[in-house]
């Protein structure tokens, strides 16, 4: 099969999975038990203002209506109303996503660099005391909360050694502006590169201290499923035969550990990370949480404490989506760079 | 170059057992010779070659005995001085040239790479040049030199082998089974070009292989290695012409000779011991049609017997 | 994974095999290991209300934020509360959640995953796919959904957290069943008339049963975090009752004055009853899936 049919095959399928999850959100919300909209108020209240607001909302039409406005609206981009003030919900989303992207970034670098390198060392010393505690860590780390070991990073560097800070991003004020060319102006959202794009070391600075913390939470729980592929992987590649024949030249041990063997093994690791992005993006939601970052994660939080359902659907279909476009772009970077999965 | 091994023991342990892969094995091989070992699959052969360039595979490892290599004590130097002595003493031909080259790596870069880790004073252009010297006297085209391995024959791979392990002029050349992935006609080349560079670099051989024509038409002594011992080792000429121990005997018999008519095809009954829990006394007494009582009991040694040294009971 | 004979008295072939556990390298182990973690959390559990000192939801028994000390030893909170006492019973509501959801995975899950599996074609095609589009959403935020549209409660986190993993529990098992329908001997019984049914439970569901296990340990250890994450943004619990995950959330704003002890105990709890689940789950899933063989 040739890459552009299995792009339209892949494309294709994902249509449908779409679509059924646009259609499960919009079950959850609308249809399973306790009416959205008085869920919303705790207390009693008058009819005529709960009638005023479903109409506000859409929610007092028919729900097939309602299901067919839901579908049209997101073709449009249009991600529903909050119930707390009707504006659109994808302005919110589009403006904390950033944050929550460059959160998914770093931690990600985190977790694959980490992940890969004691994977490395696990494999060449296999069965020692070295290689099991690599492997106990990296069991015990997805096993710890990734809110509890938030909190105990913070506990340490922030209130303890006064380190690092203990959450939230540059204050608005002092957030880098990006690139200004004349009229031209790029600014990404993401501190950390438009800070570089203005050129401004210090803010670059203190960017990568805030990010610091919540990434390197984020990136340890997930590690472990990366230390044990490299792991596996490196195992089985260290035992064929050009790895030894690499030896029998002479080479230098960690041109053969990193030249021959990881080379050769790197790219399970790579698919993996794009299975992973779902786990990144719950995780996110916590560590956002709990180091008040201000990204998407932190928005689903809030509306949920103030019970605003519509503006909860709008995220989770926002997320939805966003693994559904990842794992499709990853099938195909993965189809274009090994020919064998076409077949 | 000499290398003389002294009751050499590798093991390998698995979770359950024990397997004595070489047996208190003791072999020399002169500057200049060529020495072949034969053996059935499972005899320990490849397992002897890589011990002297210390690259047993785990769970294998060296138990006792000596490898002096060129003065080097190899079962006990340290990691650094094993590691440089691979390439430029040792050169080593593994079986199969589609596995032991690197796949994401170009060709030129195998040599550029070996060169500049051992002489690291040599400059890119330098090394370019050797490679390209190298190539060349092989009988490949130069501007390959920037092809991937999956991109040459078997036979290329083969060459670009034999080049990476005489890349450094390393004066012994070990050739685990350099010819068994190959077909016959690419073998001949190959068993060509191996007995045209011995002759012009003067190079120690070790030839281990279960093809016992080749070995016939290269060596100069002969060794037949059974079940992880030494069963037989004199010169190849007078082994073929008289073998002496019975599993040589066995051996050159199955080979099918074209020129005899009506011949049946014979082989050895049985089949080579378990490792791990082997019989008593000669590990071969189970499928030797001239076995007696001692060869039950009494593990046979290494003797002296005209021009050759057989471990056998019949010659005591 | 051993099919070589169908398991007939499924229990009778586990116990042999537990104390043969130890001698089967790292893997048993970390099996009986995880076991043992699970067993003594599980027991603490249990026997809480016999063995806390304190009542775990009565208030101001104590000091206000008094650190460990020998009267309590492991302090106190922001209520005055023994942190001792509710980590004794804290993770009930964990146990509860995580079993609660297990048990409903496996009547959903199972089921379907052997009918689609077994009847092949749409069916099988419509179930893999509603499945695998569960199963790719991230699992928490799809838990947090549910459960803020649910309400607070034992049964609705345990729904949630069902519904995120039923998907598993089906792929587990139709894989499973892919690979066995096409061993010699189940199509051998099929030929000789065998009903489908009958080929199904006699040969199938036995040999299934070892991933099954292997699968619900290691989506407990899953559970027990999401539960745990769903307390954290406020879809848990009533404020009363005592739980690790409800310590967590509401210790945190204790750091900052330096009471350090609120949220360390029960974390440390959280952690090591999820690392006894995953323990047991590797383990059994390379015993009886093993990766590298030597």
């Amino acid at each position: 099969m040739s890459l552009r049919s299995y792009i339209i095959a892949r494309i294709l399928l994902t249509i449908p999975m779409i679509l059924l999850l646009l259609t499960f959100v919009f079950l959850i919300i609308r249809v399973l038990p306790g009416d959205p909209a008085s869920l919303h108020f705790e207390k009693q209240v008058d009819p005529k203002l709960l009638q005023e607001f479903k109409h506000q909302l859409g929610l007092d039409k028919p729900i097939i209506i309602q299901y067919l406005d839901y579908l049209a609206g997101l073709l449009k981009g249009d991600f529903g109303k909050s119930m707390q003030d009707y504006s659109p919900v994808s302005q919110q989303i589009f403006s904390a996503f950033p944050a929550t992207l460059e959160l998914a970034i770093s931690a990600t670098l985190i977790m694959i660099i980490v992940g890969v390198l004691l994977g490395v060392q696990a494999s060449r010393s296999y069965n020692s005391s070295k290689d099991h505690s690599i492997r106990i860590f990296g069991i015990a780390s997805y096993a710890t909360p990734v809110f509890f070991l938030g909190e105990v990073l913070i506990m340490i560097f922030a209130i303890y050694l006064h380190l690092l800070p203990a959450g939230d991003r540059i204050y608005a004020s002092m957030s880098p502006t990006g690139l200004t060319i004349g009229d031209f102006h790029l600014r990404t959202g993401l501190y950390t590169i438009d800070s570089i794009l203005e050129g401004n070391p210090s803010k670059l600075v203190m960017s990568l201290r805030y990010l610091c913390l919540p990434s390197i939470t984020l990136g340890t729980v997930l590690c472990g499923i990366f230390i044990r592929l490299t792991r596996g992987n490196m195992l089985e590649t260290l035992q064929s035969e050009f790895v030894t024949a690499a030896r029998a030249r002479g080479l230098k041990e960690r041109t053969v550990v990193y030249g021959y063997a990881l080379r050769n093994a790197f790219l399970p690791i790579l698919t993996m990370m794009g299975l992973q992005f779902a786990a990144l993006l719950a995780g996110a939601v916590l560590t956002e949480t709990t180091f008040s970052w201000p990204g998407l994660g932190r928005y689903l939080v809030d509306r949920i404490t103030f019970r605003d359902y519509t503006a909860i659907q709008g995220v989770v279909v926002f997320f939805g989506l966003l693994v559904a476009m990842v794992s499709l772009t990853v099938d195909i970077i993965y189809a274009y760079l090994d020919p064998r999965i076409r077949f | 170059m000499s290398l003389n091994i002294q009751s050499l023991t590798v093991e390998y342990h698995t979770l359950a057992t024990k397997v004595k892969a070489v047996d208190r094995v003791s072999l020399s091989v002169d500057k200049g010779e060529t020495l072949g070992l034969v053996g059935e699959s499972g005899c320990g052969k490849s397992t002897l070659g890589l011990s002297v360039i210390r690259l047993v595979p785990p769970p294998g490892k060296i138990e006792k005995g000596n490898i002096i290599l060129d003065g080097i004590d190899v079962v006990k130097c340290s990691d650094d001085e094993i590691r440089r002595a691979r390439g430029r003493l040792v050169g080593y031909i593994f079986q199969d040239p589609m596995t032991s080259l690197n796949p994401v790596k170009k060709i030129g870069a195998h040599f550029i790479e070996m060169i500049r880790t051992h002489e690291p004073k040599v400059s890119r252009e330098e090394a370019l040049k050797r490679t390209q010297d190298t190539l060349e006297s092989l009988g490949i085209l130069p501007e390959r030199i920037n092809d991937f391995p999956h991109q040459f024959s078997g036979g290329m791979r083969q060459r670009v082998m034999i080049g990476l392990a005489l890349a450094l002029n390393p004066r012994l050349l070990i050739a685990d089974e350099p010819t068994t992935s190959l077909d016959v006609i690419v073998e001949a080349q190959i068993v060509e070009l191996l007995k045209r560079l011995k002759e012009s670099l003067k190079l120690t051989l070790i030839l281990i292989t279960h093809n016992i024509g080749i070995v016939a038409e290269t060596a100069d002594r002969v060794a037949v290695m059974y079940a992880g011992r030494i069963a037989e080792i004199g010169e190849s000429s007078g082994l073929f012409e008289k073998p002496l121990h019975p599993y040589t005997q066995a051996l050159l018999n199955s080979v099918p000779n074209i020129a005899k008519k009506g011949q049946v095809l014979s082989w050895i009954p049985g089949a080579p011991p378990d490792l791990a829990s082997p019989p008593p006394g000669c590990l071969y007494h189970p499928r030797c049609p001239f076995a007696f009582d001692r060869c039950k009991k009494d593990e046979p040694s290494l003797i002296k017997h005209e021009n050759s040294e057989v471990a056998c009971h019949l010659y005591d | 994974m051993n099919v070589e004979r169908p398991r007939g008295r499924i229990l009778v072939q586990f116990i042999p095999e537990l104390t043969g556990l130890a001698r089967r390298g790292l893997a048993g182990w970390a099996v009986l290991m995880g076991g043992t973690i699970v067993a003594i959390l599980g027991i603490m559990t249990i026997v809480s209300p016999w063995i806390s000192p304190y009542n775990p939801i009565a208030i101001n028994v104590g000091p206000i934020l008094s650190p460990p000390s020998l009267r309590f030893p492991l302090g106190t909170n922001h209520l005055g509360q023994d942190m001792l006492s509710r980590v004794y019973s804290g993770g009930g509501i964990m146990f509860q959640v995580a079993i609660l959801s297990m048990i409903v995975c496996l009547l959903v899950g199972v089921p379907i995953g052997l009918f689609a599996s077994f009847a092949g074609g749409h069916a099988d095609k419509l179930a893999s796919l509603v499945m695998d589009s569960i199963y790719a959403f991230p699992g928490l935020v799809l838990a947090i959904a549910i459960a803020a549209m649910l309400g607070p409660g034992v049964v609705n986190m345990a729904l949630s957290i069902a519904v995120v993993y039923v998907p598993s529990y089906f792929r587990m098992i139709r894989s499973q069943v892919l690979t066995i329908k096409e061993l010699p001997y189940v199509e051998a019984a099929r030929m000789m008339g065998a009903k489908q049914r009958t080929a199904l439970f006699k040969y199938v569901l036995p040999n299934v049963v070892p991933s099954i296990v292997a699968v619900a340990t290691i989506n407990f250890a899953d559970a027990i975090l999401t539960s745990a994450g769903l307390t954290f943004v406020g879809l848990g619990l009533p404020v009363s009752t005592p739980d690790w995950g409800w310590d967590l959330t509401y210790g945190r704003r204790l750091l900052t004055s330096g009471a350090w002890w609120v949220i360390a105990f029960p974390g440390l709890m959280v952690v090591l009853l999820a690392l006894g689940f995953t323990l047991i789950g590797e383990g059994l899933s390379e015993l009886y899936n093993p990766r590298l063989q030597k």
